[in-house]
């Protein structure tokens, strides 16, 4: 929406940021964090600082595009809130949760493309007769989907799993 | 300290004596210096420190490995970092979960055709 748009675009009051009111200092009119870290979100820069560091966050707001930088801070809060949650594995939780789901549904579409495909070869081969013939002698249990219920995302809330040397970080399943 | 005397990869790059405690050295060989650069560039060598010492010895393994990775991640990707990597597997699922829905209608659709 525009409104969204915008936000990182509005004229800047002539209080501090919420970064500059953390660091206690004056918050000038080049300042970098102000468009990104408002006043009344105190609790996105503490936990950015507290993970990256001030002046880190400045360099890396200061290498990007200006028209990037409100998903760099966006990134770089959501980093820092799932760093915080998981000390030991930080992001890393939300992205085994995510592949292990990945997996499941590639071996469900699988299974359900070769079910596809066995039912039309076998409809297609007796289509000369009336009657159909079936591979599999109960068609109808194997038809039951096999979806969990599982949320690997909410939207802010994260449930990072905690197990030990179980995360292979060198495979990423992508289509 | 690592083992035969020499520094770590953290105190060689912070210039520095490399102590027989340092929170470092089992973590950031001096073989891989790239790795502590990594994160030291993202989080700077005290918040790594604080990090490390606030978690119990036998995860710091594991949280170093993590941090490496997510800093990778982030010089690779100034913008997005490994959030990025979380952005296209929600975006791989929800595809995944289409075309299984699809491919699970059309199975039954199937199977209602015989069945009439």
């Amino acid at each position: 929406m525009w409104y969204e748009a915008m936000r990182g675009h509005e004229p800047r009051s002539s209080s501090s940021c919420a970064a500059c009111k953390l660091l206690k200092r004056k918050c000038t009119t080049t300042c970098i964090f102000a468009p990104y870290f408002r006043s009344d979100e105190p609790k996105k820069f503490a936990k950015v600082h507290k993970v990256f560091g001030a002046s880190n966050v400045s360099k890396i707001l200061t290498e990007v595009p200006e028209e990037q930088r409100e998903d760099t801070v966006n990134s770089l809060a959501y980093e820092a809130e799932a760093r915080l949650r998981d000390p030991v594995y930080g992001c890393i939780g939300a992205i085994a949760l995510l592949q292990r789901r990945m997996i499941e549904l590639q071996q469900d579409l699988a299974i359900a493309r070769a079910r596809l495909a066995r039912y039309t070869v076998a409809a297609s081969s007796s289509s000369s007769s009336s009657s159909c013939t079936f591979q599999n002698n109960d068609p109808f249990s194997s038809m039951l989907p096999n979806f969990n219920n599982f949320d690997a995302y909410g939207g802010n809330s994260l449930e990072l799993n905690r197990v030990g040397n179980m995360y292979d970080l060198s495979q990423i399943p992508y289509i | 300290m690592m083992p035969g005397g020499g520094r770590c990869a953290a105190c060689k790059y912070l210039r520095r004596r490399c102590p027989s405690d340092c929170i470092f050295s089992l973590y950031f060989p001096a073989n891989d210096p790239q790795r502590f650069a990594r994160v030291h560039k993202i989080y700077g060598a005290s918040n790594v420190a604080k990090m490390l010492q606030q978690l119990p010895a036998n995860l710091r393994a594991e949280a170093a490995d993590s941090l490496s990775f997510e800093a990778r991640h982030r010089v690779e990707d100034p913008v997005y970092g490994c959030v990025g990597i979380i952005h296209r597997l929600h975006q791989q699922i929800q595809n995944a979960e289409t075309q299984l829905a699809k491919t699970q209608a059309q199975l039954f659709g199937f199977i209602n055709t015989i069945i009439d």
